[in-house]
């Protein structure tokens, strides 16, 4: 028994060293405390709602979230927002749609059960309108770095005059955060660049925070109630064990030895 | 044994255990003769069962969902993972599961090699498992590739690659795997069909692992055959069954804290970009529990040595009720192997370890002393060991060592409970 608690400790030990020190780079981000973090992580709503409007002003000229429904935006864990809020926001996207009875595809406005309209019709595309660079699908990014959310969050504060002596090409830009520092997108937020509806100062730090709360949301739609079933989970086992634990005391207490 | 004399008390039981022996079958099941003595190592037989049950379960829940082409795979999976009902949580288990299930069966493996189980007259249980094992490592490695993100594009790349260092025909043998000339769409529908296949080839071995296992009995942290039934032994059904199930739950709070609160922290974070053949990442990286053997891979310069030398740090375990030439089973009482034990579990997790990183430099020196030494664990020290350890002597019962008396016994035990 006793050893059994000591190898747990070392084993998650071990688990935690190893993570770490394969965790890429050590590279030390920008901390803030995300809500969604811990035991009973839950997002910000919020910070989700400014987050999708950072994400759909700024963001969605170039990066496409092509796994998202207009209608996750109204769904329980994410920004909630009602039903006609959602629709409302479906409705000024233009969707190709057909063919109809006469064979022709034509164009209407967006429903809740179409997909997040992207930017660019292809890959190829978005390649050829940002200097032969893919502005990756944004779904699953937070999930896609290393860094994850703090990664994506000091990114987007990191960008720097390069240092002397580094040359960049036409079109490349030094951010601190990047992967050798040499990043195609120009610094996507500047303070004020967008206007709040609820009133919050757009600063870069802020906007970064709701933007990178609501790419976590969008790569993990299901995190809430994931926190909220693990809990129970984990109590209910906790405390199944315990009556094992003593059924099983009891039963071996029948014969000479020990458990 | 016992169970031959069985007979239902019902007619109806009777009448069908004389046409089809399943009550004698479970009868044998739960009146097994067990060592009474087994400790917690002992345990995770039944939590490995638990495993391979939850593997096939979810993911035959998963295959209903799922897509195997290479446009879709990816998008299937985000849809398993947004829009099916607890798909998340369905997909979460059977990915980490894999993980647990590695865990499991190295503290398995290593409880084998610690208290000499896979010695006469076990050897055909020991090489069943390592066929399990084998297998495990194939299902594992084409149940990564099925998300068809980067890492399971470049992953699947490089290990079909490594049957190419065969002379004459391995590039025919390497188009013949894929399907075509590189890894497409056809790899992945035959690496489906064959992920689905080997659960149930592992599932087959493990009852007969089993039962391989029911004609000497189980093993024991003393090392010395045992009477059964006798004083020394107790019922399988309710002691060990308690006893496992009590430690399968300790297990699977492990397991949910990994799934509910770090369900991606053993994956590695390029999966979820999706497969791109003309983007190669920065560093490709197979999943933890086959990192050992790819350092093996990489230490060696050459190809198709390399691979010789991979492919036979899992062979020479086969070999192994063979090379150790020692008598006495438990390291208990051979004070040499103990500690010879001790540096191999630290030569496998510093194998593991440079695994994990990029074979240039020091980790490459690293790995290739690690390599060197692994091998000659199994093929010097262990032959050599047999015949110059001197070893403590062994108690004759399970009982006698418990009860105390013989001066040595007490001290046989003493060592034991320092294990324990």
């Amino acid at each position: 028994m006793k050893t059994f608690i000591k190898f747990c400790s070392i084993f998650s030990l071990v688990i935690s060293i190893f993570s770490q020190s394969i965790a890429a780079e050590k590279v030390d981000y920008l901390e803030t405390d995300w809500s969604f973090k811990g035991l009973f992580g839950k997002f910000d709503r919020g910070s989700l709602q400014r987050g999708y409007q950072v994400y759909t002003e700024v963001c969605a000229a170039c990066h496409s979230m092509k796994y998202l429904s207009y209608r996750n935006l109204s769904e329980k864990g994410g920004p909630e927002f009602s039903v006609e809020q959602a629709k409302a926001i479906a409705a000024s996207f233009e969707v190709v749609d057909g063919p109809n009875a006469d064979g022709e595809m034509f164009t209407r406005p967006a429903k809740l059960s179409d997909k997040f309209v992207m930017p660019y019709e292809n890959e190829k595309a978005a390649q050829a309108a940002n200097g032969g660079a893919y502005p990756p699908d944004m779904s699953v990014l937070v999930k896609a770095r290393g860094g994850g959310v703090d990664y994506i969050y000091s990114l987007l504060q990191g960008y720097e005059t390069a240092p002397a002596g580094m040359i960049l090409d036409e079109g490349v830009h030094y951010n601190k955060y990047m992967y050798g520092n040499k990043i195609k997108m120009s610094a996507p937020l500047s303070d004020g660049i967008i206007e709040y509806g609820d009133g919050t100062i757009a600063s870069v730090e802020q906007m970064s925070k709701d933007v990178t709360t609501f790419l976590m949301w969008a790569a993990e739609p299901h995190l809430e109630a994931r926190h909220r079933m693990g809990f129970k989970a984990i109590v209910y086992l906790i405390i199944l064990t315990t009556l094992v634990y003593y059924s099983m005391k009891k039963i071996w207490s029948r014969v000479e030895s020990e458990v | 044994m016992s169970e031959h004399e069985y007979r239902p008390k019902s007619k109806v039981g009777q009448w069908f255990n004389d046409r089809l022996p399943l009550l004698t079958l479970a009868n044998h099941l739960t009146d097994y003769p067990t060592p009474k003595n087994l400790n917690y190592w002992w345990t995770f037989g039944g939590i490995l069962t638990f495993c391979l049950i939850t593997q096939i379960v979810t993911g035959l829940t998963l295959a209903m969902h799922y897509i195997a082409h290479a446009d879709m795979a990816f998008e299937s999976v985000e849809h398993i993972m947004r829009d099916v009902n607890y798909g998340w949580l369905i997909r979460y288990i059977h990915a980490n599961g894999a993980s647990m299930f590695f865990l499991a069966v190295y503290i398995h493996i290593f409880r084998s090699l610690f208290y000499g189980s896979y010695k006469s007259p076990r050897e055909i249980i020991w090489i069943i498992g390592i066929i399990i094992y084998l297998l495990m490592m194939a299902a594992a490695f084409m149940g990564y590739v099925l998300p068809w993100g980067q890492m399971s594009f470049w992953g699947a790349t490089v290990i079909t690659n490594l049957f190419s260092a065969i002379p004459l025909v391995g590039e025919g043998i390497v188009t013949w795997l894929w399907g075509g000339y590189s890894v497409d769409n056809p790899t992945l529908t035959r690496f489906f069909t064959l992920h689905y296949l080997i659960p149930f080839l592992i599932l087959g071995l493990v009852v007969l692992h089993i039962w391989a296992l029911h004609v000497p009995g189980n093993n024991n942290p003393v090392g010395i055959d045992i009477k059964k039934p006798s004083k020394d032994t107790v019922p399988f059904h309710p002691y060990i069954v308690i006893k496992d199930g009590f430690a399968l739950l300790m297990f699977m709070i492990v397991f949910a804290f990994f799934v509910f609160y770090s369900p991606n922290i053993l994956g590695h974070a390029d999966n979820y970009i999706e497969a791109n053949p003309m983007v190669t990442p920065a560093h490709i990286v197979p999943e933890w529990y086959l990192l050992p053997f790819y350092a093996i891979l990489r230490s060696v310069p050459d190809k198709l040595l390399g691979v010789v030398a991979m492919l036979s740090a899992i062979l020479i375990l086969a070999v192994l009720p063979w090379l150790d030439t020692s008598k006495i089973r438990s390291a208990v009482f051979r004070p040499l192997y103990k500690q010879f034990y001790w540096i191999l579990v630290a030569d496998v997790l510093i194998l593991g370890y440079v695994g994990a990183m990029p074979a240039e430099g020091l980790y490459l020196l690293i790995a290739r002393v690690a390599t060197a030494y692994y091998f000659l664990h199994f093929l010097v020290i262990l032959p050599v060991l047999g015949f110059k350890e001197k070893t403590i002597p062994i108690p004759l019962s399970i009982t006698e060592p418990v009860l105390g008396g013989n001066p040595n016994l007490a001290m046989a035990k003493k060592k034991e409970s320092k294990i324990e």
